[in-house]
């Protein structure tokens, strides 16, 4: 095991190296000027922009630019914003919501998934096995944005029974709809591979062993059946976060939700380029820490895994 | 015994032809109906109700966006201040926008735009991860594992989000190539890993090992035997890729960062029509509603095609 978290750690260093050097590349290597891009509508006058090419280093070799910014990142300085503000600072402010609206969402298509997704696997081709398979068909084919307005519409303005946008400190209750229309998205993934999971378990030589020695199938059931049809949910979930992040920027966008989300949806409404790289560079390490993690733990779910090559 | 120099100086045995009874064995049924993977997967798809209702909407929405002028007349930049989200009248069913635009003409309109970023966007999806895929698995050792340590640096960033960046670094310009470059290029690292896979599979097979057997160099066995037996998941991965591309673009017109306003985008329409949501919800419902049932229409194309061409997925049915 040890050997496989060394492995495992090692094999994220270059990941984060490359990731973070394709943002940087990408911001630096476009055609067109990107201190001028960086203004979007604005022009800078030459003091801004003298001011600006001495503070990202422009007059230095490329690499040497790239080792700075990463020497910043790693000291944690994500930079400031147009508008004068530490990137730090929005992030220690925004960020608890948004962990709390994505812990949300987590839980709600992991409970509503898994328990679809079993039901529909033990009931293969049942009416309840068909219409979770059309739901979910339907569920991934709706952008998260349209998504977004039609809960907001349908289920805030006119039944009322959410508040339509998100009130001052994100009280649970008002997170509630951002939350279910971020875990709409994902739902129908866990639901698939869920019953994908439990119909190949149940055809499994240990499930029909537990069934042989005489247990009873509520014990066979949750204990034999669910559990190893979780392992594939579990690394899936790397996969899905990466939908809940960019689902996040939409639905606390249209929400309003006080997030991380919010902020990079404002950042692109008002160009302020220097906010957005910031933003999806801190996005993407977290990315890569979060799949880091879940392939630990699929280690130590699935004790295969660990001597495979 | 055959009297033709010996290919790659290998020896070539032929076995005397075997009188016994186990020639009727051996022999090949020609009688029987011809079955490779392609038409098995014709002959599965025939079949299926679900193909044939995405397959029909998928070539109406291809008429729609070849021909958009047949069916919505009204141009759809012809705006009117004074029909400002006006209801629907005699002409114009969906009613108007904001701006005074014909809702239905925009909704018809902006079918060729979706349409052209999904296929663009598959199209160099498709290249890059084949190519790459393809040089990773034929080459191995030293070429696979950087080609594949290069895809994961690509697959570490969402595709939307390195979009995103991209697209707000490009500010003039915008048209549909941009955003689709902008979209496809985080998105290759899944089709190279899945052919890279495939074709290390497809390698060890016995056929293969009997073309070069035979002398054929690796190159064209490469060509004729490995590769068209490994391109299936790529196929499959395509159709729902072209879903997954209209709705990033829509995602990133919605946000502000994808087609500018001359271009007609489902996407644009939708954002533009959010601040009246409360009161004015349709002329943001049906771009929508013609959003969703393309998205869903390809991906019910690629389940079916998917479904048909795995037959693992096919025994989970």
């Amino acid at each position: 095991m040890t050997a496989y978290i060394i492995r495992r750690l090692l094999q994220a260093i270059p990941v984060f190296l490359g990731a973070t050097f394709l943002i940087f590349s990408m911001v630096f290597l476009l055609p067109g000027d990107p201190i001028l891009a960086l203004f979007g509508d604005k022009t800078p006058t030459d003091a801004q922009y003298a001011a600006l090419q001495a503070k990202f280093h422009l007059d230095q070799p490329f690499f040497t630019r790239y080792l700075i910014y990463l020497g910043d990142l790693l000291q944690g300085d994500l930079g400031t914003t147009f508008r004068g503000q530490s990137v730090n600072d929005i992030l220690i402010a925004k960020f608890p919501t948004t962990l709390r609206l994505a812990l949300l969402a987590i839980i709600i298509q992991l409970v509503f998934g898994v328990v679809v997704g079993l039901i529909a696997g033990l009931r293969k081709n049942s009416v309840f096995d068909y219409a979770s398979m059309l739901l979910s068909l339907v569920l991934i084919s709706i952008p998260v944005f349209v998504l977004a307005f039609i809960a907001q519409y349908f289920l805030a303005i006119e039944l009322g029974l959410f508040r339509a946008t998100v009130g001052r400190g994100a009280p649970w209750a008002d997170l509630m709809l951002p939350a279910i229309v971020l875990a709409a998205l994902n739902f129908a993934y866990v639901v698939r591979l869920t019953r994908g999971s439990v119909i190949e378990t149940r055809q499994q030589d240990f499930v029909r062993m537990a069934y042989g020695k005489g247990l009873p199938t509520r014990r066979v059931i949750p204990v034999h059946v669910l559990r190893n049809s979780m392992i594939p949910v579990t690394t899936n979930l790397a996969a899905d976060f990466g939908i809940l992040i960019v689902g996040a920027t939409v639905t606390e966008g249209v929400f309003n939700v006080p997030g991380i989300g919010n902020e990079l949806f404002k950042a692109i409404n008002q160009h302020d380029g220097p906010e957005i790289v910031s933003i999806v560079t801190v996005l993407v390490v977290i990315y890569v820490l979060v799949n880091l993690i879940i392939d630990l733990l699929y280690g130590v779910l699935d004790p295969r895994i660990r001597y495979v090559r | 015994m055959s009297d033709k120099l010996p290919v790659r100086r290998m020896a070539h045995y032929v076995a005397d032809a075997d009188e016994g009874g186990l020639g009727a064995v051996d022999a090949v049924r020609v009688s029987e109906r011809k079955s490779n993977l392609w038409l098995d997967a014709w002959r599965d798809l025939r079949g299926r109700w679900m193909f044939w209702v995405a397959g029909v909407f998928v070539l109406f929405l291809v008429v729609v966006a070849m021909f958009p002028s047949l069916f919505a007349p009204v141009d759809p930049f012809s705006c009117q201040l004074s029909d400002s989200n006006a209801g629907p009248r005699e002409g114009h069913p969906f009613g108007f926008n904001f701006q005074g635009c014909d809702v239905y003409s925009r909704v018809v309109h902006g079918t060729s735009t979706s349409l052209s970023v999904g296929l663009i966007v598959t199209l160099i999806i498709a290249v890059m991860g084949i190519v790459i895929g393809a040089f990773a698995g034929f080459f191995g050792g030293w070429i696979d594992s950087l080609l594949m340590r290069i895809g994961d640096m690509f697959f570490a960033i969402p595709y939307v989000l390195a979009a995103v960046v991209i697209m707000s670094m490009f500010l003039q310009n915008r048209n549909i190539f941009v955003v689709s470059l902008a979209i496809g290029f985080f998105g290759w690292p899944a089709t190279a890993r899945i052919l890279r896979a495939e074709i290390l599979r497809v390698r060890s097979s016995d056929y293969v090992m009997a073309s070069e057997a035979l002398g054929v160099s690796r190159v064209r066995t490469m060509f004729t035997h490995v590769l068209p037996n490994s391109i299936a998941p790529v196929i499959v991965l395509s159709t729902v890729g072209l879903a997954a591309a209209i709705t990033a673009e829509a995602t990133l017109s919605f946000l502000g960062v994808g087609l500018p306003p001359e271009f007609i985008s489902w996407g644009n329409d939708i954002a533009l029509a959010q601040n009246r949501l409360r009161t004015d919800p349709m002329p943001l419902i049906w771009p929508s509603i013609a959003l969703s049932l393309t998205v869903l229409s390809f991906i019910m194309l690629g389940e079916t095609v998917r479904d048909a061409l795995d037959p693992k997925a096919r025994a989970l049915r």
